[in-house]
């Protein structure tokens, strides 16, 4: 009977990983964990490019984005909204692609300038949501005890409350504006955030390494730094593009029922003045189909994002 | 007549990667009354053959080759018929029963299910033929009222045991039914499994990683590596004298207390089974094995003879080979 | 615990958070930097001098310590179902009486809609997932998914221009013709008629959340060990389905669209301004506008009321059907 020949190093087939020979190539920690990373979102890449629906919301967004940076871009010349020329009410031709409004402002405009507004508040209130969201939930989770209880109800309580009613009275007192929006929405969206957070603190703070971790002396917030957050985030992304979405939406409602800054329009002040102007009577459906669909597109574009990376996150899914 | 016959049965899995090969190439007899041990690590093939046998396997997989049960072609049966057969011809104890009750179902309700479904009583009679069964295994019959929830470990195995009673079938095949519980509770569920098998005269296939547990309630063994079955024959002989190096590791990996062999000499084997997509070439098992030679890697054993009903699937069986090979080299 | 236990562990809950409603509601208008009686007399336009402002602020209890003289009176008039008077759109005109008006057009159109969005989302979303990847996934999957995306009062606006401008078959506005002179029938017709474009929003707007919910639901319970088991038995498919894959499945889906009850108000809100539907919605916007803040209080107290109350039906909804929630 044989023995199979030995490999010095340890079997590559077997192991995988090769022993180093010499103390030479052993790395430094930080090199190694760069290294990881880096190679975690390479594969993290890979995987993504594989969902259609995540691919076709990048593109989807990466064509806004760019819109609103032209917008912020070119805001002076000819794209002013306050310039009045145009006839009024006139439906789509080759001067104007989408019609005027009942100013005779080009619709095109607006929707163009709309959306640095509409999506720069979505993405500002959704920080400030998930923020909040966050921090309650990690320390909810992680405290545990009277914290965690009193947090929760008053999580709870945040998640029972119709948030437009509370928007609109915050809204009333505070007076319209965009930082009203904002501050609205990043005040009434983070409950559920927070419940997420803390659902997934709970269960990686039962997992053996961060027990190990206490054991060997990991203070606070060393856990929470290095243990909790790592393993945090990749929940906190897929749910914050969902919050996004939400947000974008919300800021559309709160613009339409006249919550919004009077003098920038967002898309969803743009459908608040085509509503005021009568379009839906008059039948200028140039000027109340645009900024709609663009609305769609964006939140579209962020739900299928949400939907990729929540099959990447939880690996059961991907079957579907 | 054996009630239950695999011939050269290959099963394939349908996944996004493409096709997995689970089971490739099988062949296996079980008599009236006799238990089967089937024994494997994980992802050898043996639950996969388990769900094959009552068609349940998920509807894209290739299954070919012939599975015969009580005499009839399962493969072809037509979706009535094969419904009938489901449970009545063979039932499956399946493992962890934490998951296999339906959580808003009474248990009484989920076992008479089993026999209202083929019309074998009205809805009083199953009670009764319920509380029956259940004392059978040992629970007394008002825990039929009970939820899964309210049950121990231990006691949802017996519910799970009385269910696949309920129809009286021809086979029964138990998918590690003890895997999942504690080492006193798996004691008495096997003996439990044992002394119906004995009192009733059950046909089984019992399905296990663990190699001791199968020496006791088996007859004969199958012990299978990467979807293929490359050591069989009665139950101790192979335990005790294995003929192929990964039956002498499983073995190994269980000891019992007692045996001298295993005394001072703890062994392990290195290593994982095999991706199915990226089977070794030659005989499967050569990387991890600490017998293997240079022809290992090029033939791919069959199953020889290896003894009085014995046979097993590895080139040093096969005795031809001797160290004349390597001088050639 | 048991049932009966149960049931009154989720109705003191349901109660100590319509207290803790109030309480906020008490405190929304005093922790402001600005005098309350400003805010108040904000919307009415007119300054007023020094005099009548003390005048207006003892008739409000405003000169009282804010605790505990504002607060008890507050709540005890709160809970005695007092909730102030309109200033500026009714004035002088009891906040309760005013909610009776507006109450039944927007329970209806709330009602109708909800009902059938659930109903159907449901069901759609069963279907899908029982037959995933079929055509009709993938078809009602993309149709959910944008009408998910949809703001509601934009499709409303669109179901105008098509249904109402371009082919005239509805009313644009309002909840019953002006002038009302229809009696029996005909009043129930016209009612009916007036509903349709509003209520087919609301439905549509909500329908994909749920089916993509129940569906969702669905997927995952399919996937659970027990189908396996109660295939290797024999059952036939529809009973399958029936008996255990949906009956798991709805419980979940019936917590998130109680949770979700928020936004179908909201988007009531918005839906009735669209369609001048005179409801509490658009009631509601009205007093925006005029910063009525006696009705705007009195709205959120029943709005939040409404969606605490549809949580607790979830909660016995699902301890009805599970049983594992009744032990805890």
């Amino acid at each position: 009977m044989q023995t199979p020949p030995i490999t010095p190093g340890g079997d590559p087939n077997l192991t995988g990983e090769r022993i180093p020979d010499s103390l030479a190539e052993v790395r430094s920690p930080r090199q190694i964990r760069r290294a990881r990373r880096r190679r975690a979102l390479s594969t993290f890449w890979a995987q993504y490019r594989k969902s259609k629906m995540g691919m076709a919301g990048l593109i989807i967004l990466a064509f806004f984005a760019a819109v609103a940076i032209f917008a912020v871009l070119a805001s002076k010349d000819g794209l002013d909204p306050t310039l009045v020329e145009g006839p009024r009410l006139a439906s789509p031709s080759t001067t104007y692609p989408l019609g005027t409004d009942s100013f005779g402002v080009s619709v095109l405009t607006q929707v163009i300038q709309g959306s640095k507004i509409s999506l720069l508040v979505g993405l500002v209130a959704s920080v400030m949501s998930i923020a909040i969201g966050a921090l309650v939930g990690i320390v909810a989770g992680y405290r545990g005890g009277t914290y965690d209880t009193l947090l929760m109800r008053f999580t709870d309580f945040g998640l029972v409350v119709p948030w437009l009613a509370l928007a609109i009275i915050l809204a009333s007192i505070i007076g319209p504006s965009l930082i009203t929006i904002i501050l609205v929405i990043g005040l009434t969206s983070w409950p559920g955030t927070a419940r997420l957070v803390r659902s997934q603190v709970l269960s990686v703070r039962e997992r053996p390494y961060v027990e190990r971790a206490r054991a060997l002396g990991g203070g606070n917030w060393h856990m929470i730094a290095h243990h909790v957050l790592p393993n945090v985030m990749p929940v906190i992304l897929a749910n914050a593009v969902l919050v996004v979405a939400i947000a974008i939406l919300s800021e559309t409602a709160l613009s339409f029922l006249g919550l919004g800054d009077p003098f920038s329009f967002s898309w969803g002040g743009i459908i608040e003045s085509a509503f005021n102007g009568h379009a839906t009577t008059l039948g200028a459906w140039w000027w109340i189909g645009p900024p709609g669909i663009c609305i769609v597109l964006v939140v579209l574009a962020f739900t299928m994002i949400g939907f990729a990376l929540d099959e990447i996150i939880n690996p059961k899914l991907r079957e579907r | 007549m054996s009630v239950l016959s695999l011939k050269d049965v290959h099963i394939t899995y349908h996944t996004a990667a493409g096709g997995v090969p689970a089971v490739r190439g099988v062949d296996i007899e079980v008599a009236k009354g006799e238990v089967l041990g089937l024994a494997g690590e994980s992802g050898c093939g043996k639950s996969t053959i388990a769900g094959a046998i009552l068609r349940l396997l998920p509807s894209k997989t290739k299954v070919e080759g012939s599975i015969t049960l009580d005499g009839e072609d399962i493969l072809s049966m037509k979706l009535g018929r094969l419904r009938a057969v489901r449970w009545t011809g063979a039932s499956i104890v399946f493992q962890g029963a934490m998951h296999a009750l339906n959580p808003v179902q009474r248990v009484g309700d989920q076992i008479g299910e089993a026999i209202t479904v083929h019309n074998q009583a009205g809805e009083r009679e199953a009670k009764v033929r319920v509380g029956s069964l259940l004392e059978q295994v040992g629970l007394p019959t008002r825990r039929a009222a009970d939820y899964p929830h309210e049950l121990s470990g231990g006691q949802k195995q017996r519910v799970m045991i009385a269910m696949a009673l309920a129809c009286n079938p021809s086979l029964i095949i138990a998918d590690e039914p003890t895997t999942a519980l504690d080492v006193m509770v798996q004691a008495q569920v096997l003996r439990l499994m044992k002394d119906l098998q004995r009192d009733l005269g059950l046909s089984m296939v019992f399905i296990t990683h663990d190699l001791s547990v199968l020496v006791e309630t088996s007859d004969r063994l199958a012990i299978m590596y990467a979807g293929k079955i490359v050591e069989e024959g009665p139950a101790t002989a192979v335990f005790e004298d294995p003929k192929h190096p990964y039956t002498a590791a499983l073995a190994a990996a269980f000891p019992q207390i007692g045996d001298l062999r295993f005394r001072g000499n703890p062994t392990g084997l290195g290593g994982d089974p095999p991706d199915p997509q990226e089977i070794p070439s030659g005989c499967p098992f050569h990387p991890r094995c600490p017998a293997a030679f240079a022809d290992c890697q090029r033939t791919v054993p069959e199953l020889y003879t290896a003894g009085a009903g014995r046979r097993a699937a590895c080139l040093l069986v096969e005795g031809a080979h001797t160290g004349a090979a390597e001088v050639a080299e | 615990m048991g049932t009966r236990g149960y049931i009154l562990k989720k109705m003191f809950q349901a109660f100590l958070t319509l207290l803790a409603v109030i309480v906020f509601n008490f405190f929304l208008f005093r922790i402001l930097p600005a005098d309350p009686v400003d805010i108040l007399t904000r919307g009415a336009g007119a300054k007023l001098d020094d005099a009548e402002k003390a005048e207006l602020r003892a008739s409000y209890g405003l000169d009282k310590s804010l605790f505990p003289g504002q607060f008890m009176d507050f709540m005890g008039d709160t809970l005695r179902g007092d909730l102030g008077q309109s200033i500026i759109q009714r004035p002088g005109q009891d906040v309760t009486a005013i909610f009776g008006e507006f109450m039944w057009p927007t329970l209806l159109l709330v009602g109708v809609s909800t009902l059938l969005s659930t109903v159907l989302g449901i069901f759609m979303g069963i279907y899908a997932g029982w037959r995933r990847n079929g055509t009709f996934d993938m078809f009602s999957m993309g149709f959910s998914l944008v009408l998910y995306s949809m703001p509601e009062f934009w499709l409303g606006m669109l179901l105008i221009l098509l249904f109402s401008t371009t082919l005239g078959w509805f009313p644009s506005s309002g909840r019953a013709s002006v002038g009302g002179a229809y009696t029996g029938l005909a009043a129930v017709a016209d009612i009916v008629n007036h509903l349709f474009l509003p209520a087919l929003t609301l439905t549509l707007a909500y329908l994909g959340e749920y089916y993509l919910v129940m569906r969702s639901s669905l997927l995952d319970v399919l996937g659970e060990d027990y189908i396996t088991t109660a295939r290797a038995k024999g059952v036939r498919e529809k009973w399958v389905l029936r008996r255990h894959a949906v009956r798991n499945a709805l419980l979940p889906t019936i917590t998130l669209i109680a949770l979700s009850f928020g936004f179908v108000l909201g988007g009531a809100i918005t839906v009735e301004v669209v369609f001048s539907y005179k409801g509490l919605g658009g009631l509601t916007y009205d007093a925006l506008q005029n910063r009525d803040f006696p009705l705007l209080q009195g709205v959120f107290l029943i709005a939040s009321a409404t969606v605490i109350g549809m949580n607790l039906i979830a909660d016995l909804i699902y301890g009805y059907f599970d049983p594992r929630v009744r032990e805890a």
